[in-house]
């Protein structure tokens, strides 16, 4: 009993006060791209990038493809680049994740999708080669600190009770039938939520042997959460900005 | 870490069956197998099997042509099985005898087998099967077990897995050598430390490359802030699958201190991109030394109030001693490896010499194996890495970036690497062809050889306790079907 209680003293109250101004110091996250053109000829930046997610003139990152490595930043030799502790990040759409100069990402509320589920999400997570990197990061945001349930959204363990399907990995050649099974049983209105580089566009593995991601053509996501993995800041953000909750 | 290249000519290769009288000579002598792997090449399939003798490692090789294959060895050197299902799945190479060439993960051509599989049948009118997966009730990886039970008793455990099968290995063949980092730290998104140490470690061996000292202790650092994060993060989940709620809430919001300050030391939560070949991404400055005393004077003080409510409260007593056991002599037989190995009395640590001289790092073990057994060496070994860190940055230690540069490969060598992740022994085992190209990239990961205690540790429980052995060994998925 006092052993619980010393337990409970030195907990204190640990959630993060405002999720929605929180910027964790020294996360690296939304990159800013400074405006103006480039060294002529120059493409150390598109050429170290382990995934593909930087295109020249313009200059623009694909943050469904960033893993967030911070190789580009260190490479370039005008210093364009630079990533920030600013976690609130993603997109309705693959192109809303395409950053620009001096741009950032918007996520536009659903008025649908708000109606229904703006007091009540219950999210059911499915991994598809996932690294547990993102199950590690989906599992936080149900902790003390983060404490996503504050928002009336919960984790749940059947498709039959979720609303929305939250897909991390690459999504394996193994796990199609799974995933699709996952997603027959769950009842409508219902949306996916794609979470990490691997989900939003294959990542590091776009392309391997074991990756067939037919689903996400069909199932096209309500919601790409972008990082490597994403902060749990980053998802529970998206999340409320999706549902319009101030 | 134990790290070392040697030339592919220098390397003992020995005719069939010479080769495996050998292998079960050096398991007879209590030499461990680390190892056992193949490789194609013109003459047929190239076997390297990777012994441990102290510090060192021991390598021998043999050439078998795949259709006439060889005499399994299992049934002398259990600690191998996993190893040869993985040559005949992955290679095709007969293995005349094996008692269960099951495929470890059902590669390529055999992923259609995978929902037609005949799992094993207990007979009996009143044996029945609970078949759970590959989608399991939680945010976790997905894989199949498959049990067989006479009421809530499980006579057998049968855990099939491949759901996560990315295509790992063929990947970091087909991209440039020195800039597999980022590959590696997604393995096991867990294990992401341990992985990309052992893969630096294997190339800058190629590479003949001298690691500034600082580096590979700021590697030592990340190495032990990733197992106390994960630790906690197994308390954590173990609580809750108890029902031990200020276990679960307490141990979890440690584990985000653990984490933070992996970010504040490197930027990232999990560690990405604190190592590459060659370089280093980790900084320690007189600020941030302050910072991580302070966070593990935190650690230390609130874990100990929560280890004491954790380890005296009859709840969790009740529902971990004696559950789960894995006895010492199976878990050697079985050649479990890391946490699994070390809470069945099993001592295999390689935290051994270079930065660890230095600063020396306690080894726990515990003699029991049950699932007890593994939280409390959970719990003893957050606070040995917590000593170990304390006495680094009780010193004026400053780490700094570096960019990642190593010199060109060296021709025909094969480098072996072994790091004490988490889990246990993550091994990367890397081979230069003539040119200085890579020809071969094995990884393992320790939850291939660690599956199997799982396995059998269930048998003769309650199948209501499966969660709990499952999070107490907290295996990985993608580590195994890469």
């Amino acid at each position: 009993m006092f052993k619980s209680l010393r337990v409970r003293l030195a907990q204190g109250n640990q959630a993060i006060a405002d999720v929605r101004t929180a910027k964790p110091v020294g996360f690296r996250g939304l990159p800013t791209i400074a405006a103006g053109a480039c060294a002529t000829g120059c493409t150390a930046c598109v050429e170290i990038c382990p995934t593909a997610a930087i295109r020249l003139e313009p200059l623009s990152i694909d943050l469904g493809r960033c893993t967030f490595c911070n190789e580009c930043v260190e490479v370039c030799p005008e210093h364009k680049l630079a990533l920030t502790p600013q976690p609130r990040m993603g997109a309705t759409t693959r192109e809303g994740l395409i950053l620009e100069a001096e741009g950032r990402t918007t996520i536009r509320a659903n008025e649908g999708l708000a109606r229904v589920f703006k007091r009540s999400l219950k999210l059911r997570q499915v991994s598809a080669g996932g690294c547990n990197g993102c199950e590690l990061e989906l599992n936080a945001t149900a902790n003390v600190n983060f404490d996503l349930q504050r928002f009336g959204i919960e984790w749940v363990a059947s498709p039959r009770h979720a609303d929305a399907l939250v897909i991390s990995g690459p999504l394996t050649r193994t796990m199609r039938d799974a995933v699709r099974l996952a997603w027959d049983a769950m009842p409508e209105p219902r949306f996916v939520v794609a979470v990490g580089a691997c989900a939003i566009s294959g990542g590091l593995y776009d392309g391997a042997r074991g990756v067939e991601r037919g689903f996400l053509e069909e199932a096209i996501p309500a919601l790409y959460v972008p990082g490597c993995p994403p902060h749990p800041l980053t998802f529970v953000n998206a999340v409320l900005d999706l549902l319009g909750v101030a | 870490m134990i790290a070392q290249a040697s030339p592919i000519s220098e390397i003992e290769m020995l005719p069939t069956k010479e080769w495996a009288a050998k292998v079960v000579e050096r398991a007879h002598a209590g030499l461990r197998p680390v190892t056992l792997y193949g490789r194609r090449d013109d003459a047929g399939v190239v076997l390297t099997v990777v012994h441990q003798d102290a510090a060192r490692l021991q390598v021998s090789r043999t050439t078998v042509d795949p259709a006439r294959g060889y005499h399994e060895l299992t049934s002398s050197v259990p600690a191998l099985h996993c190893f040869e299902r993985e040559l005949h799945e992955q290679l095709g190479v007969r293995v005349a005898g094996h008692p269960w060439l099951k495929p470890v993960r059902f590669e390529g051509g055999d992923q259609a087998a995978m929902a037609t599989y005949p799992f094993y049948r207990v007979d009996g009118k009143e044996v029945h099967e609970v078949a759970v997966g590959p989608i399991h009730a939680g945010v976790i990886e997905p894989g199949s077990f498959r049990f067989m039970c006479f009421g809530e008793h499980v006579i057998h455990l049968e855990i099939q897995l491949g759901y996560q099968h990315r295509g790992v290995e063929a990947r970091l063949l087909d991209r440039d050598p020195k800039k597999l980092a980022p590959w590696c730290e997604t393995i096991a998104g867990d294990t992401t430390i341990a992985h990309t140490w052992a893969y630096a470690a294997a190339i800058e061996r190629l590479a003949g490359h001298q690691l500034d000292p600082q580096h590979e202790l700021a590697r030592a650092v990340m190495l032990e802030l990733e197992r106390i994060a994960m630790h906690l993060a197994g308390l954590s989940g173990l609580a809750a699958d108890l029902g031990f709620l200020p276990g679960a809430s307490t141990y979890g919001r440690l584990r985000t201190t653990a984490i933070n300050t992996s970010m504040r030391l490197c930027g990232s939560r999990f560690g990405r991109s604190a190592i590459r070949a060659g370089g280093s991404g980790v900084v320690l400055d007189d600020e941030l030394r302050d910072v991580v005393r302070a966070n593990l004077a935190l650690l230390r003080h609130d874990g100990a109030i929560m280890d004491e409510c954790f380890e005296a409260a009859r709840s969790v007593r009740h529902r971990l001693i004696g559950v789960g056991t894995v006895s010492t002599e199976l878990a050697a037989q079985l050649g479990l490896v890391g946490m699994a190995a070390r809470s069945a009395g099993v001592a295999i640590d390689a935290r051994t010499g270079g930065v660890y001289d230095r600063h020396a790092l306690a080894s726990c073990t515990r003699p029991t194996g049950d699932c007890w057994a593994r939280a409390q060496l959970r719990i003893a070994e957050i606070t040995a890495s917590l000593d170990w860190l304390d006495g680094v940055v009780a010193e004026p230690v400053t780490f700094h970036k570096a960019r990642g540069v190593v010199a060109a490969l060296a021709p025909s060598q094969l480098a072996i690497a072994v790091v004490e992740g988490w889990r246990g022994e993550v091994v990367h085992c890397v081979e230069t062809g003539p040119a200085g190209e890579l020809l071969h990239y094995k990884v393992q990961d320790p939850s291939l050889r660690n599956w199997m205690g799982l396995a059998l540790a269930v048998r003769g429980n309650e199948i209501s306790d499966f969660p709990i052995c499952n999070k107490s060994f907290d295996l990985s998925y993608c580590g195994n079907d890469l």
